[in-house]
């Protein structure tokens, strides 16, 4: 792209993309700005007028609100602390050079390709269930009586579906991190008298912590949308109701756009101060 | 204490035999250094006796105890590393005192001890901070400090200096060279440049394809190499090579002379033209195109009025030669 001929006619050819993607994500935003400050019920004659900010602080002193802060935290945190020790575990032991390894490697990104719809599905009829999933069939072998895990272990179930989800990416990325590490400096641990597990705590995770923390701010913005997952097992029953889900029980169970636009304008916010920080760091990596 | 005996010391990957057997004797306080071309097994020598790679035959004694299977930390040897594999996330501090906390030394004792290897090596002012903000001979230092807090009975340098560029290398030689003066502790280093080698060493080992060629002071294996290999690869610029009927009339296959010991002379016995002339002001290095002989390397002291496609007569010196049969081994005597 030297010249300004070749540069202008790049920037003629990127601009459906572009114009394509604003769209993509300013229509849907402007939109949501613009209900969550309007009085629009559906069903009672559509848009009633200028709402104000009656909207926004409905939302927040709902009761539901801060069952539904509890629950997506419950959720985020929990997935995340399971993917990223078991990302770091997995990703020392493909580390390892062994047999298959090509193989193995795809085998564990797979479950990142199936959509969370599908696999809400799949973990709720095939593992969870308390007749025919493979947890109940594994509980009765030994004499155990199922659990009925969607109903009483509501959590525990989401959090390991939505783990099992992302632990292939956070493995992914905890994988080309520990592969970047200079193995001259684990020999001089050693050499230095540093045994395995202190030389996994003293040189190999602070080698990490970079890659911990964007696994986590990436997995945070994503997780903190989970809704697929929840719809699919426990809709919304037995305390799971997310920030999510509550904000589309607003729109389409209680036919109130005004008052979800104002809930998807929260987690717009939320997402983004994640993101900030997000973008700090990956800015700091560069520079480094 | 330090001496480390090795005695049929064997290595092979699979069906690579990367050292075919070595027996050597290190003794206490010596600086020995291994010297070789690339591929040659010296850092993998070195590695055997650090013990970061397990050795396949043969025994490796440390103060007369066998040690052949001990884990590196064990060994009481310290290794500074080629890309000196300093801990990023630690400050120069905490990096010098990571084998001491390992050890579970007590705080005051490992204080005590930084500040001491701080002290030699002048890294008091940069204690606090991280190696990404040192220069290269300073991130070396701390290397090397991390080593000397252990007291180890021998150090192990693995090419050094071959990140350094050519100024700070020299400095940093002589800054080695007087930390061994002055801890009196054996250390073995090994390096691919025989200037190096030449300058530090108390005793040079030099290696090809895994084997010793010859195990001597620096200038033991000048004046005297063993075969054609340490004579090429000792000295700078290399030894003369002559072969075919110059090297018969001396009784030998190969026939050996360096620049520095051939005189430009106008009774020279051989004769040819200037090639390219090096014009060093302390020295001039002329290649010399001497026919049959091949291309001559010599050594003019000072500067020299010559220049390409001028005509010379070079005379060797009288009992500067040597002489090296058919299997490239020397003809003494």
């Amino acid at each position: 792209m030297a010249t300004k001929a070749s540069r202008s006619a790049a920037r003629l050819m990127m601009a459906p993309a572009v114009i394509l993607l604003l769209g993509w994500m300013l229509v849907p935003l402007i939109m949501t700005l613009w209900f969550s400050f309007r009085n629009y019920l559906p069903l009672k004659g559509g848009d009633l007028g200028f709402a104000g900010f009656d909207n926004f602080i409905r939302f927040v002193t709902s009761t539901s609100f801060w069952p539904a802060i509890g629950a997506t935290m419950t959720i985020v945190v929990g997935a995340l602390v399971i993917t990223i020790v078991f990302g770091v575990l997995l990703a020392l032991l493909l580390d390892q050079p062994m047999w298959g390894q090509g193989i193995v490697r795809i085998l564990v990104i797979a479950p990142f390709f199936v959509m969370p719809t599908v696999s809400g599905l799949v973990w709720k009829n095939m593992f969870l269930d308390s007749v025919n999933g493979l947890f109940a069939q594994i509980a009765k072998m030994f004499g155990a009586t199922p659990v009925e895990w969607i109903i009483d272990q509501p959590f525990p179930s989401l959090i390991l579906i939505v783990s099992w989800q992302w632990l292939p990416f956070a493995t992914l990325i905890l994988l080309t991190a520990i592969q970047s590490l200079d193995s001259e400096q684990l020999e001089a641990a050693e050499m230095d008298g540093a045994p395995p597990l202190k030389r996994f705590w003293y040189i190999t995770i602070p080698h990490l912590s970079r890659a911990i923390t964007v696994v986590l701010l990436i997995e945070t913005i994503f997780m903190l949308s989970i809704f697929a997952e929840i719809k699919m097992t426990t809709a919304g029953a037995f305390g799971t109701k997310t920030l999510t889900y509550l904000i589309y029980q607003r729109v389409l169970e209680s036919q109130n756009v005004g008052l979800g636009s104002a809930g998807g304008v929260y987690t717009i916010i939320l997402a983004n101060i994640v993101a900030i920080f997000l973008m700090r760091l990956v800015g700091k990596n560069l520079d480094a | 204490m330090g001496k480390i005996t090795l005695q049929s010391v064997r290595k092979s990957f699979g069906d690579v035999h990367v050292i075919p057997g070595i027996d050597l004797e290190i003794n206490d306080g010596e600086f020995v250094v291994f010297v070789g071309p690339s591929g040659c097994g010296k850092s993998t020598l070195l590695r055997l006796i650090a013990g970061l790679e397990d050795i396949s035959a043969g025994s490796i004694a440390i103060d007369g105890l066998d040690a052949t299977h001990l884990p590196p930390a064990k060994r009481g040897l310290a290794m500074v590393f080629q890309s000196y594999a300093l801990y990023p996330h630690m400050s120069v501090r905490k990096n010098i005192a990571f084998p001491l906390k390992m050890a579970g030394m007590d705080p005051a004792e490992q204080e005590r001890r930084v500040t001491h290897a701080a002290n030699i090596l002048n890294l008091t002012n940069y204690l606090e901070r991280r190696p990404g903000q040192l220069s290269g001979g300073q991130r070396q230092r701390v290397a090397i400090g991390r080593a000397i807090v252990r007291e180890p009975s021998a150090f192990l340098f693995d090419e050094p200096l071959s990140n350094l560029d050519a100024a700070l290398r020299v400095s940093m030689r002589q800054e080695i060279s007087e930390l061994h003066q002055s801890l009196k502790t054996t250390m073995i280093y090994v390096t691919h440049d025989q200037v190096e080698a030449m300058t530090m060493a108390d005793k040079i080992v030099v290696l090809n394809a895994g084997r010793i060629e010859q195990v001597g002071s620096p200038l033991t294996l000048y004046h005297q190499p063993d075969n054609v290999f340490v004579a090429g690869f000792i000295g700078s610029p290399k030894m003369n090579l002559i072969t075919g009927p110059t090297a018969a009339a001396h009784g030998c296959h190969t026939l050996g002379i360096r620049p520095e010991h051939l005189d430009i002379r106008a009774d020279g016995i051989w004769e040819g033209r200037v090639g390219l002339a090096e014009h060093l002001g302390s020295d001039t290095f002329l290649k010399v195109d001497a026919g049959a002989l091949g291309t001559l390397t010599v050594r003019a002291t000072g500067e020299v009025g010559l220049r390409h496609g001028d005509v010379v007569r070079l005379a060797p010196q009288e009992g500067r030669l040597h002489r090296f049969d058919q299997d490239g081994k020397a003809i003494r005597g």
